[in-house]
């Protein structure tokens, strides 16, 4: 499936910026999931400083914002041609290793009650089918609920709260596995609906290592794995490590961010 | 604790016979007035006050700015002695940087199961930014200061491999230029391999280690947390010595894909940026978010190949002294080669059994905590009271994993200039290494730090420690 994407992030800013740095995960690459047939990524406002390749492999732009500017407009767009394989990413590897995606993080440590959803999929020999489990269970613990949570909102809090988004569906899926004994990772990207072209956000989803399969797909937010209606931008530990945007400000002032998404076939 | 009768004295042999490396030096100083010689000592600390050596020690009240102790005995190693050191260090400084690219590439070593994968996925020093990416010319601890202590005629051992940042360099090139001013006649006397080359050799070895992005004559910074920092004095020094800029994080930006510092004529890019902050604080965009002393974006600038970070972000778990205690190992698996210098014993509180010996012999040995440094949280046994031993065994059981333990060597000693004459002291001592791709380079010295107070073992000068001038004969 062809997917056209055009995914806008503007700033505005009630002070004129001094100096602004953000740094993009807004470059989707081909791999055995989706072929990247055209996208650019271009600013206004500011410039892209560099290009590179950060340590999950996903390319990174570094943009500053022109001194003085009140807005900061960044638009990525092109087309990727995804390829359905349920999910599953298999074993690919980059340069960090399984053992790297063990690792607690802020937004992802084991609580109680994680500790508590993971007994099963612990014990499980049928392990695809204990994530996909799991995948409900969080769902049905932490329906879909836009604005309970914020970018910073931990696994644990989320699922103490009882709402949240896809990121937070993905903190606690990662953080489960995690605490299983199974490596797991953030992965973000973009999610034709089908009855849309407008989408509320980008998506996120995590991925979950098996054994057999080695990496597979689980959308907690869909109830299913990821097929050809889903494009992947970056992966990452957590949201911190993949958030399209992250960026740091010098001053004072307020800032308001508008994103605008459009996904369609 | 007391000096154990049987450590090794640098200087003599038995009662009155002296080792060769001293022999010229001790009819030297026999033939003084010893009213002359206390006369120079206190010149000696003038000259200190003057160009402003001071040291903040931490944990002490107000953080009060203290003169380092200078004692004008040297220390005296010979030409032969220095060849079989540095030839160690070398060998250890180049497994060092092969360990450290590995560990952030292709990870051999513990695919090997050579070093267990706990001891990096658990390590504080361990920065996943590091993964996949090779720094300009393969470096990684441009600057190193290994801590070696001795025991024996052919006994040296390392204590510390300091690939992170290791300071003090600047007391080296002054004890040195002391002694020149205050005995030249020495100097022409004995054939002394000079240290004045270090800032030079430090800035030739940096601009060697430029990226290849950058076109001309590398343009070569100073990154200091600034004047508070208890190593200012140093930062600024180098810079001076070196005729590089002294800057601080807010003097830096990012301009078209490099790092600029701010000029009176514009932003000018720098290609290597000697750092001397620690890597939590070095970039707010990457790493520690509250950071005023960093570069927000530098270690971007930094994978896309745009500038050399010296040292490199993340050499801090070549430090950690549970990978120490598989030092010998990681050499044999880089170089193919056995480790030219010893290791200290070291019991890993991790290992249940070691653990157990560790708490059983408490007050035998010396305790450090695993990422520590300065002689900060470190435990030395024998001189421990039983409560502070008690409280140790607390810490020590609370989180094994953080700790290691070593046996308390019988460090040498060197004389110093007591009122009496001259009187034996504890020494250690810390060569500095330079390291480029152009190859690695021993300054013939070091700083040796001494324990002044009688049969002490603790070295610092952040717990009271003095410091001599290294000499290596050239013969």
């Amino acid at each position: 499936m062809d997917l056209h994407i055009s995914h806008t992030t503007r700033y505005a800013y009630d002070t004129p910026v001094s100096y602004a740095l953000q740094r993009l995960h807004l470059r989707p690459q081909s791999n055995i999931m989706q072929t990247v047939l055209d996208w650019t990524v271009t600013v206004d406002g500011g410039v892209i400083e560099l290009t590179c390749e950060d340590h999950h492999g996903n390319v990174i732009d570094l943009v500053n914002t022109d001194r003085g500017a009140t807005e900061l407009t960044v638009t990525a767009s092109g087309t990727v041609r995804t390829h359905d394989r349920a999910g599953v990413m298999g074993k690919v590897y980059g340069a960090a290793p399984l053992w790297h995606f063990m690792q607690d993080t802020a937004l992802t440590k084991p609580s109680k009650d994680i500790r508590a959803l993971a007994r099963p999929l612990k014990s499980a020999t049928d392990t695809l089918g204990a994530c996909h489990a799991l995948s409900a269970q969080i769902l049905a613990a932490v329906p879909y609920l836009i604005g309970q949570t914020y970018t910073n909102t931990t696994a644990d809090q989320a699922l103490t709260g009882g709402a949240g988004v896809c990121q937070d569906h993905a903190h606690i899926m990662i953080a489960v596995a995690r605490y299983a004994g199974f490596p797991a990772r953030y992965v973000s990207g973009y999610l034709k609906l089908d009855d849309r072209i407008d989408q509320d956000a980008s998506h996120a989803w995590a991925e979950v290592h098996l054994p057999t399969l080695g990496w597979v797909g689980f959308d907690v937010s869909n109830g299913i794995s990821p097929d050809e209606r889903y494009a992947r931008l970056a992966i990452g530990c957590d949201a911190s490590d993949a958030a399209p945007v992250k960026g740091m400000r010098l001053g004072d002032g307020d800032e308001s961010l508008i994103v605008t998404l459009q996904v369609q076939q | 604790m007391n000096t154990k009768p049987d450590h090794f004295d640098e200087m003599r042999m038995g009662d009155d016979q002296v080792r060769p490396p001293y022999a010229n030096y001790k009819s030297w100083f026999d033939g003084q007035d010893p009213g002359r010689l206390a006369k120079k000592s206190k010149e000696a600390e003038a000259f200190f006050r003057r160009t402003g050596i001071t040291f903040n020690v931490y944990g002490q009240m107000a953080a009060e700015e203290r003169l380092i102790p200078f004692d004008l005995v040297p220390r005296i190693i010979s030409g032969r002695e220095w060849t079989k050191l540095s030839r160690g260090i070398e060998q250890r400084v180049r497994a060092i940087n092969a360990f450290l690219h590995d560990i952030y590439n292709r990870q051999e070593i513990l695919r090997a199961g050579r070093i267990p994968i706990d001891l990096i996925a658990r390590n504080e020093a361990f920065l996943p930014q590091m993964m996949g990416f090779s720094p300009p010319g393969g470096v990684y601890t441009h600057i190193v200061g290994t801590d070696i202590v001795r025991t024996g005629e052919d006994d040296f051992f390392v204590l510390e491999d300091n690939a992170r940042t290791p300071s003090g360099v600047s007391y080296m090139l002054e004890n040195r230029e002391t002694m020149l001013q205050m005995f030249p006649e020495l100097f022409s006397r004995i054939k002394v391999r000079p240290v004045s080359d270090y800032p030079k050799n430090l800035r030739r070895s940096l601009a060697a280690s430029a990226p290849k992005s950058c076109g001309g004559k590398p343009v070569i910074a100073v990154l200091t947390p600034g004047i508070y920092n208890s190593a200012y004095y140093e930062h600024s020094f180098l810079a001076d010595q070196m005729g590089a800029e002294l800057v601080e994080g807010h003097d830096l930006r990012v301009v078209d894909g490099h790092i600029a510092m701010r000029t009176t004529r514009g932003y000018k890019q720098i290609d290597v940026l000697y750092r001397r902050v620690d890597d939590e604080f070095l970039d707010p965009l990457t790493f520690n978010p509250k950071s005023m002393l960093g570069v927000p974006g530098i270690m971007d600038v930094y994978r896309a190949g745009n500038i050399t970070i010296a040292n490199a972000p993340g050499t801090g778990v070549a430090d950690d002294k549970a990978i120490y205690s598989y030092m010998p190992d990681i050499i044999e698996f880089y170089t193919g080669e056995k480790a030219i210098l010893k290791n200290v014993e070291t019991f890993r509180c991790g290992e249940q059994d070691s653990l157990k010996y560790v708490l059983d012999n408490l007050a035998e040995l010396v305790v450090k905590e695993v990422h520590g440094s300065g002689g900060y949280g470190m435990l030395v046994g024998p001189a421990a009271s039983k409560k502070e031993l008690a409280d140790f065994a607390d810490k020590l059981r609370a989180r094994p994993s953080n700790y290691i333990a070593q046996p308390t060597l019988s460090l040498s000693t060197v004389p110093i200039m007591v009122k009496k004459g001259l009187a034996p002291r504890h020494v250690d001592l810390r060569p500095y290494v330079l390291v480029s791709p152009d190859g690695v380079d021993i300054t013939p010295g070091g700083l040796t730090r001494v324990a002044l107070t009688e049969g002490s073992l603790v070295v610092n000068s952040s717990q009271g420690g003095g410091t001599k001038d290294t000499w290596v004969l050239e013969d």
